[in-house]
């Protein structure tokens, strides 16, 4: 049985939910945060889905199999290491280029960043497998 | 710095390979193996270079900390056995795809072999011991998925898991002797390690590091008596035969001896482990590939047969045997390579390997029975091909042994007469004689299952007719493996009249006799009945059973399948292992308490207990869940109000996702109630109580000590100007921790998988071990 209050809170809930775990993803070098709570947000706000809409639905809104996610999160982590090593420093050094900003000052962009992206979608993709799992028993 | 692109290329490919086969199907083969053997003709190319200016090095740090580089070398003998990889892999990648057809793994199995061929090339160029030693677990890897291709049959899945046991074990073998060679040494890198030999030799652990190194290199080059998972390993598709089982995978153990020998030979023990191996393990390989009549295992007991020569030749150490070892390894990938892709186009072509059923196929098959014929002369060891000119060189070794000449030179007739009869039963039977009838018509195989041997075969006719072109090539290669000697190689297909063409002719005309005698029993034979009880391969069967008993009796033990009881294990192991040193160092507890709470925190502190006491005493499950609820979010709570905002967030959002789980398989839990006796109530409330206490006594005592560590200090201050950040916790995680998170996220990931394997069992009504 569906509640069709926690279908349409869930509607405008899970976006708002994703787009705070990506927040929180990018802030995280600087402000509390991080691809780890970034990716178990973002899992909650497929386990919404799966709670509300069912398991078929909330499959269908990740698009990938929770499988593919954990892979491609190690390969991610994986490859933020190997422009230090492509300049020569050991595996993993962290890199940084001064992204110029149109407004005014600049933004640090790094390797940490995508190091980060990689542990979010690795969260992500292990919460979700299992949570898929389980609403499918 | 071209040297890491060389492995890097491969790699990309491997990734890409499923791709391109979703995309073009029939065209995969030609269109993959078009880069590999444009990195072929790279390699190649080098060559001269190499001859003229020595080695090429080239140096990354990978994990400076710990000795680890990706540093490489390109010297003789890796540019040999480069080329032999990257070209017999460009040749294999079209056969393969005629192979398979369109089979619906193609991709996958793409991706496999590619990443095979870029972690040989990277174990054959690493100047590293500990990144040998990856690239070798790789190859030991690939060489699993590729064995198990076929994953729907037993046999193939059981002949992979014994590749792998096999070869991985030994691996870890290998590891610890390059962990010991390494603390030796003082560096883990070849070109520094070289210098050291003499300390090396002389130094109390060489014994063991030369035990540790043989059990690895012996594990992956099939010398008896770990030599039983190399036939098993038959249950690959042919064309991973033909290029790992045949070609390259195999001789890394060789490579290996052959690369450390500078470090290690030229001792009486070198000698004495080495040269008996290598002469049982020929003698009994090729010996045992007369019995069978599955043309795979005739073609796999022989290569095990040569990869024993190979261990002999590297035991005798001299100049000669060196130069031996490198022409018969390079004949050899040539001949056996193309006789393994000869049996796959026949099989694909009649549908049996069984050589009592084929006959007269070179009148449908001319081009492929060409190919098998020069191959089987390079084997036999007939001129003009290659096969004559390595097995010259071979009875030269044997000849000037520097000990047991006499002897030595009469076990490597015996097994070049036997790997003759071998040849002719392999190559030439089924070409010739009445034509059989198998189940179909056969006809010539298309052009990616003929090419392949072809080239190979007369590759091996070519280099046999002009061997000077080999000569610069073989000198450098012997002279990466024996660097303060001497170094003269003359190849010809006539050195004159001398001992070793006496004794060519001798195992000619044995090896002719022996073939004709073995023409009249075509059913298969069984070697060593006798011995059946002791082979090897039993003895692998027994262990593995016995392992299996003694994992299922300790998990009947210790795996009741109850969390109370994991709970209880843990918690108060958790609290003996952290308890009993603190008494033993006698540990000051603090004695003045300081605590000042203020009002906020002691509201929380009760709400957290109310919490507790709720969860324990309630009687209705949904009732417990909350209770733990306001606990858990009590505690985050509490983390945001003493400054760790990260932990409250990770800590809110790991509550919320409890509850959904609890919700997804509250209906599957049995009911809520009081199962326990009042005993075993009393008995969990201690261990909690006392777990808690002292946990709470952990904490002030670190609050009160004095604590002399710099790491908080230099983290903290180091963050921005180093990390670029203010969150400390976040840049420890990410920056300077960051292989540690690595390493944690992937277990996360196995750990994820594992869960969903167990669930899936479940739902499947799989059985309960």
């Amino acid at each position: 049985m569906r509640s069709l209050i926690l279908v349409t809170a869930s509607r405008y809930l899970a976006p708002l939910l994703l787009a705070a775990s990506v927040w929180i993803l990018l802030r995280g070098h600087n402000e509390p945060g991080g691809g780890f709570a970034g990716g178990l947000l973002a899992s909650a706000a497929f386990a919404l889905k799966v709670v509300s809409n069912g398991v078929a639905a909330a499959r269908r809104a990740l698009r990938v199999d929770p499988h593919w996610l954990l892979g491609a999160g190690l390969l991610t982590a994986l490859t933020s290491g190997l422009p230090a090593l492509l300049a020569g420093r050991p595996f993993l050094t962290a890199g940084w280029i001064a992204v110029p900003l149109p407004a005014a000052g600049s933004w640090d962009a790094g390797t940490v960043l995508w190091f980060d992206a990689g542990v979010y979608l690795v969260v992500l993709g292990a919460v979700l497998l299992i949570v898929f799992t389980l609403a499918e028993e | 710095m071209n040297l890491l692109i060389v492995l890097l290329i491969p790699f990309g490919l491997a990734a890409a390979a499923p791709g391109v086969c979703h995309l073009t199907n029939r065209l995969t083969g030609w269109l993959l193996a078009a880069p590999v053997a444009a990195l072929t003709v790279l390699v190649a190319a080098w060559g001269p270079d190499v001859w003229r200016e020595g080695p090429r090095l080239s140096h990354l740090p990978w994990a400076p900390s710990i000795g680890l580089s990706l540093s490489f070398r390109l010297d003789g003998l890796s540019w040999l056995f480069a080329l032999l990889i990257t070209g017999i892999g460009a040749l294999v990648t079209v056969y393969a795809g005629a192979y398979l057809g369109a089979h619906p793994r193609l991709g996958r199995f793409y991706a496999s072999l590619l990443f095979f061929l870029a972690s040989m090339l990277g174990l054959v160029l690493a100047d590293n011991l500990l990144l040998l030693f990856v690239f070798w677990e790789l190859t030991s890897i690939s060489s699993y998925l590729l064995i198990g291709f076929d994953q729907e049959r037993e046999a193939a899945r059981r002949a992979a898991l014994q590749a792998l046991l096999v070869t991985a074990g030994g691996g870890l073998a290998l590891l610890a002797g390059f962990v010991l060679l390494g603390q030796i040494g003082g560096s883990f890198e070849l070109s520094a390690l070289f210098p050291q030999a003499a300390t090396v030799r002389g130094h109390s652990f060489y014994g063991p590091i030369l035990g540790l190194i043989l059990l690895g290199a012996f594990t992956k080059s099939a010398q008896f008596p770990f030599h039983f998972w190399l036939p098993a390993a038959m249950e690959a598709p042919t064309p991973v035969s033909a290029y790992l089982h045949a070609a390259t995978m195999v001789k890394a153990g060789v490579y290996l001896l052959a690369r450390l020998s500078p470090l290690l030979a030229d001792t009486q023990a070198w000698f004495w482990s080495l040269t008996p191996a290598g002469a049982i393990t020929m003698l009994v390989g090729a010996i045992t590939a007369l019995c069978k009549t599955d043309l795979k295992q005739i073609l796999a007991y022989s290569t095990v047969s040569v990869l024993g020569i190979l261990t002999f030749l590297a035991g005798l150490g001299t100049v000669t045997a060196l130069e031996a070892l490198a022409v018969y390894l390079l004949a050899h990938s040539l001949y056996k390579g193309a006789l393994f892709l000869v049996a796959g186009a026949i099989d694909h072509e009649t549908g049996t390997r069984d050589t009592s059923q084929l006959g007269g196929l070179r009148h449908s098959m001319p081009l492929t029975a060409a190919a098998g014929l020069i191959a089987a002369l390079s084997m036999a060891g007939l001129p003009p091909v290659l096969g004559f000119i390595s097995k010259e060189t071979l009875y030269e070794a044997g000849l000037r042994a520097p000990q047991h000449a006499v002897v030595l030179t009469k076990l490597l007739v015996v097994t070049a007469v036997a790997l003759f009869a071998v040849a002719g039963a392999a190559g030439v039977r089924p070409f010739f004689g009445p034509p059989q009838a198998p189940g179909r018509q056969p006809h010539e195989a298309p052009v990616g299952l003929w090419l392949g041997p072809v080239i190979l075969a007369f590759g091996g006719l070519l280099f046999g007719l002009i061997p000077g072109r080999l000569e610069q090539a073989v000198e450098t290669a012997v002279r990466a493996v024996a660097p303060d000697r001497s170094v003269q190689v003359r190849l010809s297909l006539y050195h004159g009249l001398n001992p070793a063409l006496m004794l060519s002719a001798l195992s000619v005309a044995a090896g002719f006799f022996l073939y004709r005698l073995h023409a009249r029993y075509p059913g298969p034979i069984e070697p060593w009945p006798a011995l059946a009880r002791l082979a090897p391969a039993r003895a692998y069967e027994s262990a593995l059973l016995a392992l299996n008993r003694l994992a299922s009796w300790q998990t009947q033990r210790l795996q009741s399948g109850y969390l109370r009881s994991y709970l209880l294990i843990i918690v108060t192991a958790a609290l003996g292992l952290s308890a009993v040193p603190m008494v033993m160092h006698r540990v000051v507890l603090p004695l003045s308490l300081d605590l000042n709470p203020r009002w906020h925190e002691l509201l929380l502190g009760t709400v957290i207990l109310a919490g507790i006491v709720t969860a324990v005493r309630t009687t209705s499950r949904l009732t417990a869940v909350a209770s733990l609820g306001v606990v858990g979010l009590g505690i985050a709570l509490l983390f945001a109000w003493l400054g760790a905002p990260d932990l409250a967030m990770t800590q809110l959002a790991v509550e919320t996702l409890t509850v959904i789980l609890l919700v997804l398989v509250l209906y599957h839990l049995p009911d809520f109630s009081r199962l326990t006796p009042a005993r075993g109530r009393r008995r969990d409330a201690t261990v909690a109580l006392a777990a808690g206490g002292f946990m709470a006594l952990l904490v002030l005592i670190v609050n009160s000590t004095e604590s002399d560590s710099r790491l908080a200090a230099y983290f903290l201050e180091q963050a921005r100007p180093l990390g670029r950040g203010c969150n400390v916790v976040n840049v420890i995680l990410t920056d300077f921790r960051a292989l540690d998170t690595l390493g944690e996220i992937t277990v996360l990931a196995v750990a994820a998988v594992g869960v969903y394997g167990l669930i899936r069992l479940r739902l499947h009504g799989g059985r309960r071990a």
